[in-house]
């Protein structure tokens, strides 16, 4: 009975949550598109979003290149075809793993962030006091957000995607030994414009993964537990939803849409 | 100008309210005293519709807040101030911009108005010099006064005081109570007070309650409540560790 009845709770809860969060992001929609923006914030956000990513995103973009230029070498040179090694590398970063990875790094160092703040922001009243004002938290808080992350996440993307291809060049070329003509030659005769907008599609859609559910999460602490455990809890529920949904996500993009 | 009827709720598994009534009349500053941990929080916070009752209602001005849409709530909450019991103040923000905050973006007032109410309250609560201080700079009392002074340039017409005095020292304590002793008469507003230094509170108050278990255990006069004779109410007010609350 007691397995029944929990597996009952447990079902409940896990369904009423998704409601809560389509909800959330329905209203974010409405505030995000009914004036007033609160352009300040918004800026701040892409700061903190973006701007203070790039170098991050650029370091992890520079290796994930320099890597698989390095394994791609080794494979393509078993079956003698180092030629392709430029479009291998332009086409698994612009494609994959570029939006991928730039969405966890990001999910890591400013989704965490955001929850966090707004999870503290929650159970010390800030919330609440921005509400006794009879003004709208989700303008102040959420829509940012939102947009920075619509924002910010195509043009990081945009970011590892070249640096990492560089990345790619410097071991191939500089250390391997592939024509440089070779290397990036190649990679237009491979590349067309689907492949490009995959990737921008992805990488947009990955924007909002990661603001909607790092700022629901925030804005709902203290449903699973008070206090800063509270807050704690949130965080990683917020990096783990975000990182799963950013992979999942991810597949079936690519499977249904190209 | 606030009834508070059959007040019902729990809050993770526990029966905080349990059938609360309460009313303040137009003018009146009542003070509600009680364990910690006992909900006094949570009530004042259902006056300010930011918890929903699982049963019973608040009415403000006769009018069931319960069922207003955003645009009514957000009239009523215009009317009413909220002192928090941690003060709630915008960390990314300095003491200024905080005080500034509800006058820019909710009133939209001009920029010497803003300038000139800001000041003129950080003033009254002590706070000059420290405009451009953040939140995290400045001591506990110090946030709790620019926290006071970012309700009061609101001038509601009721404010809701979660332990104004708890956490200053003793002479900035009484400066606060004066103050909004002096206010009160100025501006004459509706006010409950949630405080544990009952014996100073009571010296401008109008009435007490307590409250206990989930209901209003006493309400009366001040002197009313210091002289009770209900035990319970004895026990608190003398704080004493033998009786029937159990503390443990
Ligand atoms: N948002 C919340 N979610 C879950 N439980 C809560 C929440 N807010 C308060 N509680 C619980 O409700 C009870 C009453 O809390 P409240 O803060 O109202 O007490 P209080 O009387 O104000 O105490 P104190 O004098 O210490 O401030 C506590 O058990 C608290 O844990
Ligand atoms: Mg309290």
């Amino acid at each position: 009975m007691d397995f029944i009845r929990n597996l009952g709770a447990s079902t409940i809860n896990y369904v009423s949550g998704m409601g809560n969060m389509a909800l959330f992001l329905i209203k974010t929609l409405i505030y995000g598109f009914t004036p007033p923006l609160k352009v300040i914030n918004l800026l701040k956000q892409i700061r903190f979003i973006g701007t203070q990513s790039i170098f991050l995103i650029a370091l992890i973009g520079a290796f994930t290149g320099m890597v698989l230029s390095l394994q791609g070498y080794y494979t393509l040179n078993k079956v003698g075809s180092v030629a392709f090694l430029g479009p291998m590398v332009a086409l698994s970063i612009i494609k994959e793993l570029g939006p991928v990875l730039a969405g966890l790094m990001v999910t890591a160092r400013a989704g965490s962030a955001i929850t966090a703040e707004i999870g503290i922001m929650r159970i010390s009243n800030q919330i609440d006091a921005i509400e006794m004002m009879g003004l709208n938290p989700f303008r102040y808080l959420v829509v940012p957000v939102f947009f920075a992350g619509i924002i910010s996440l195509p043009l990081l993307t945009q970011i590892f995607d070249l640096i990492g291809i560089f990345g790619g060049y410097l071991v191939g070329v500089k250390m391997l030994g592939v024509g440089s003509g070779t290397y990036l030659g190649e990679i237009p005769n491979y590349l067309d414009m689907n492949d490009v907008l995959e990737g921008l599609y992805k990488s947009i859609s990955f924007g909002v993964i990661i603001s909607w559910v790092s700022c629901y999460k925030g804005y709902y602490t203290g449903t699973s537990g008070y206090g800063a455990e509270g807050v704690s809890k949130a965080t990683t529920q917020s990096v783990v939803l975000s990182s799963a949904m950013i992979l999942i996500w991810d597949y079936f993009m690519t499977a249904l849409l190209f | 100008m606030i009834q508070v009827e059959d007040l019902h709720k729990s809050l993770s598994g526990k029966n905080v309210l349990r059938g609360v009534n309460l009313s303040v009349n137009k003018g009146e500053i009542l003070v509600l005293i009680g364990m910690s941990g006992y909900g006094k929080s949570v009530l004042l916070k259902h006056i300010a519709r930011l918890f929903r009752p699982d049963r019973g209602r608040v009415l403000i001005d006769d009018k069931d807040i319960g069922p207003l849409n955003s645009s009514e709530l957000s009239e009523v909450r215009s009317r009413l101030g909220f002192l928090f019991q941690g003060g709630a103040l915008f960390e990314s923000m300095s003491v200024y911009d905080n005080v500034a905050f509800p006058l820019k973006e909710k009133l939209g007032l001009k920029k010497d108005e803003i300038n000139e109410r800001v000041l003129r309250e950080l003033d009254q609560v002590g706070l000059s010099g420290a405009e451009d201080k953040y939140p995290t700079e400045i001591s506990g009392g110090m946030q709790k006064r620019a926290a006071l002074a970012r309700v009061l340039v609101w001038q509601p017409e009721i404010i809701l005081f979660d332990e104004p005095t708890t956490g200053l020292d003793p002479i900035i304590g009484h400066a606060i109570l004066q103050l909004i002793e002096e206010l009160h008469k100025n501006r004459n507003f509706t006010s409950i007070i949630v405080t544990h230094e009952f014996q100073r509170v009571f010296k401008i108050a109008h009435r007490a309650a307590m409250l206990h278990e989930g209901t209003i255990k006493a309400l009366g006069s001040p002197d009313e409540i210091l002289d009770s004779d209900d035990p319970i109410v004895r026990q608190f007010i003398t704080g004493d560790t033998e009786g029937p609350i159990s503390y443990r």
